[in-house]
């Protein structure tokens, strides 16, 4: 069986994280970001497993079921709260969630 | 008798308190009976007291009469002790005496101002500090009666203090004799440290086995002691602050400025005798001090307009007679210039202030004139007062008490040449000044109408003082006039005799003599001639740019005032103008600055907007990356 080059590997985890990236910073869509942010994070599951077989040790699949663990509860807080945001705010739109700015009382402190 | 002694500085302290605390509430007359009434029973006692102590001397010629522990900390103990030897006989006599008649007339002068009782309450307080200063048995005793009358000093020159000219010439009196009130308290501090007690005596006895004659430590000791008496006593350089301090009512001067505290200075180096004597370069220096403050004076008083600043310069100047004679070791003839001084300066200030108070506050001498028919009481004593500071031969106790420091400074093994000369020139100004001022002010024509008369309180002080002005002299007289010791005789005991170095020279001091009385004449022509035969030179001196000049720096007291401004007071403003925020507060404020600063850059990028966070996580995590990767 032929192995596939680390190098080759390596570039796909490292362009699945680049279009997560992207994803969360261009989407106004909370859940589409949110979405994105999972794609990040198996970019990240995807890097160890690669490392993992590298080197013929078991940590990095080790590691792949942990993130695996934390996307699944993430993806619980995070639907939550963006379900409770809808319900206050009647949107999803990361843009509009402005209020905890520092800006409006610029000139008070000091 | 003597037992009584602590009552003579507690009668004014009772009066003082009697006063401070119902005064408002209490007829002029009780008043009157309180503040005068306080002072005369002491001074009866301290006469009573003077007496026995003369007839029947206590053993050792002293007496000290310890009250109860002051308090006591670190193997310090000073006590509430007097003590009663020559020396402070002859003050607390001067203090309560002339004290007293000066009470009775200012219980006349101050009869009609709103502060009556205040007036009266200051001064029982500062007869009381004073007292307790020349009797103390100790050095913090001492210093407690040395700020005490430096206190009433300050309140009675700023007395009426409504005026903004008088509350500024008091501070000016506070802060100058302050500085010379440090540099004491650090000589008593060093005392301390090198007996371990406080005790006048103790410290002088064990004095002269302690230290080598010259050693560092006493030449120290002596200089800070001195820079104290300086202060005090109004000598160079600190001297600015009397002429201003005539700002307070003329008894206060009478009583304050010329008779009292201003010896206090004197009083100091004569209890503390043995110190000078192991220090001969503080010696020295106390006599050219002494020499030069009474030129510069003199000099000074010639020009004044002013009756009673021609009277404070005369002051500064007689006070450095003393310091002379001090300095020259001739103990006790300064002390009996001190007590013939306070005779006749407090009856020339008493007679001054009779003169403004019939004037209606006018103090200019060129405005007055005329007074001697006017005013005959005041006249012949103010003549016999002017008499004893011209030192008038034979007739004055003020030639008997000057002749014997010019004849010291000259015979004294520590006298010199220099200092007789000064000494000299300084009695022939003294003549021009003051007949200058005598001359303009009751002779020629009345330039002011009499408004008010002195009633008898006023007037009998004024001759029991002139009546003292003229017999006080004969206490003690030289060699060659009947020879009287009577008070150096009291003063053996504590001040050591006076080393002469041209002994047998009969001859010159009687040629030294006639020298001194002929030039007092002499001035006394100069000063009819100049002020009052003929004016015209004078005026056409003053004309000249360089009379004008001279003129103007003497009459501002050779501009003492104005170095000081230029040297200190700007600098201090200027310092403390830059210091207005307190410099030093901006090394916590910086800081805080830049916190501040900082957090109004930073606060904009939080604007609350996810999508911005997660950008600057992501640049944030390309950063670190490339300077992990690449660094």
């Amino acid at each position: 069986m032929e192995q596939i080059p680390v190098e080759q590997s390596l570039l796909l985890a490292a362009l699945l994280f680049g279009i997560g990236l992207v994803g969360v910073l261009i989407r106004k869509n909370m859940i589409l970001m949110m979405m994105s942010v999972e794609i990040m994070l198996n970019a990240a599951g995807m890097a160890f497993i690669i490392a993992g077989s590298r080197w013929a040790q078991p940590d990095g699949q080790v590691m792949f079921i942990f993130i695996l663990t934390m996307a699944a509860a993430e993806v619980a807080v995070g639907l939550a709260l963006i379900l409770k945001l809808f319900h206050l705010q009647k949107s999803i739109d990361a843009d509009e969630m402005t209020q905890m700015n520092d800006i409006t009382e610029a000139s008070e402190s000091n | 008798m003597m037992r009584y002694l602590w009552l003579v500085p507690v009668m004014p302290l009772l009066g003082f308190l009697v006063l401070a605390f119902f005064g408002r509430n209490l007829r002029k007359s009780i008043i009157t009976l309180i503040g005068t009434g306080t002072v005369g029973l002491s001074a009866l006692l301290v006469i009573l007291i003077g007496i026995e102590f003369l007839t029947s001397p206590p053993a050792g010629n002293a007496f000290t009469l310890k009250l109860w522990t002051w308090m006591s900390s670190g193997g310090l103990s000073p006590s509430i002790a007097f003590y009663l030897d020559g020396l402070s006989l002859a003050f607390i006599f001067v203090v309560t005496f002339v004290g007293f008649l000066i009470h009775v007339y200012s219980s006349e002068y101050m009869r009609d101002d709103e502060g009556f009782a205040r007036f009266l309450a200051f001064m029982n307080l500062f007869v009381s500090a004073m007292l307790i200063l020349v009797l103390a048995d100790n050095l913090a005793l001492m210093y407690l009666g040395w700020e005490g009358v430096g206190l009433c000093s300050f309140l009675l020159i700023g007395f009426w203090y409504k005026e903004s000219a008088n509350a500024a010439a008091a501070r000016k009196a506070f802060i100058v004799t302050r500085v010379g009130d440090t540099a004491m308290a650090l000589g008593l501090f060093l005392l301390i440290t090198e007996f371990n007690t406080l005790d006048i005596r103790s410290i002088l006895e064990t004095a002269p086995a302690h230290w080598t004659p010259g050693s560092a430590k006493v030449v120290w000791i002596a200089f800070l002691l001195l820079g104290g008496a300086v202060g005090k006593s109004a000598q160079l350089p600190l001297q600015t602050w009397l002429p201003d301090a005539m700002a307070g009512p003329s008894p206060v001067s009478a009583l304050i400025h010329a008779a009292t505290m201003v010896t206090a200075g004197v009083y100091l180096i004569a209890r503390n005798h043995v110190v000078f004597e192991l220090a001969p370069i503080a010696m020295k220096t106390v006599a050219i001090v002494g020499a030069s403050t009474l030129l510069i004076a003199g000099f000074a008083a010639v020009v004044q307009y002013d009756i009673k600043r021609v009277l404070a310069y005369s002051t500064i100047s007689q006070i450095g007679y003393m310091f002379l004679a001090l300095g020259v070791g001739a103990w006790s003839a300064g002390i009996f210039h001190f007590m013939i001084h306070a005779f006749f300066k407090a009856l020339l200030f008493l007679g001054a202030g009779a003169v403004i108070h019939a004037l209606h506050h006018e103090q200019n001498i060129f405005k007055m004139g005329g007074l001697r028919k006017e005013m005959p009481v005041i006249f012949w004593t103010f003549l016999a007062g002017s008499g004893a500071l011209a030192a008038l031969p034979l007739v004055t106790a003020g030639f008997y008490s000057k002749d014997a420091i010019l004849w010291y400074s000259w015979s004294s093994e520590k006298g010199s040449l220099f200092l007789w000369a000064a000494a000299f020139l300084g009695a022939f100004i003294t003549s021009i000044y003051t007949f200058r001022m005598v001359f303009i002010t009751f002779w020629g024509k009345m330039k002011t109408h009499i408004h008010l008369r002195p009633g008898r309180a006023m007037l009998i002080p004024l001759v029991v003082l002139a009546v003292l002005s003229i017999i006080g002299g004969f206490l003690e007289t030289p060699h060659n006039l009947g020879h009287i010791t009577l008070f150096s005789g009291m003063l053996s005991g504590v001040l050591p005799e006076v080393h002469i170095l041209h002994s047998g020279a009969e001859s010159t001091e009687l040629i030294l003599q006639v020298l001194t009385a002929l030039t007092g004449f002499f001035g006394i022509y100069l000063a009819w001639h100049f002020w009052m035969k003929k004016p015209g030179f004078l005026f056409r001196l003053k004309q000249t740019r360089a009379g004008a000049a001279l003129h103007h720096w003497w009459l501002t007291g050779w501009g003492f005032d104005w170095v000081y401004d230029l040297l200190i007071i700007r600098p201090f403003t200027w310092l403390s103008n830059i210091n207005k925020n307190d410099i030093v507060d901006y090394i916590s404020i910086a800081p805080s600055n830049l916190v501040v600063w900082l957090h109004n850059l930073t606060r904009r990028s939080q604007n609350g907007n996810l999508r911005w966070y997660a950008a600057g996580i992501a640049l944030g995590l390309i950063i670190t990356l490339t300077i992990a990767l690449f660094l």
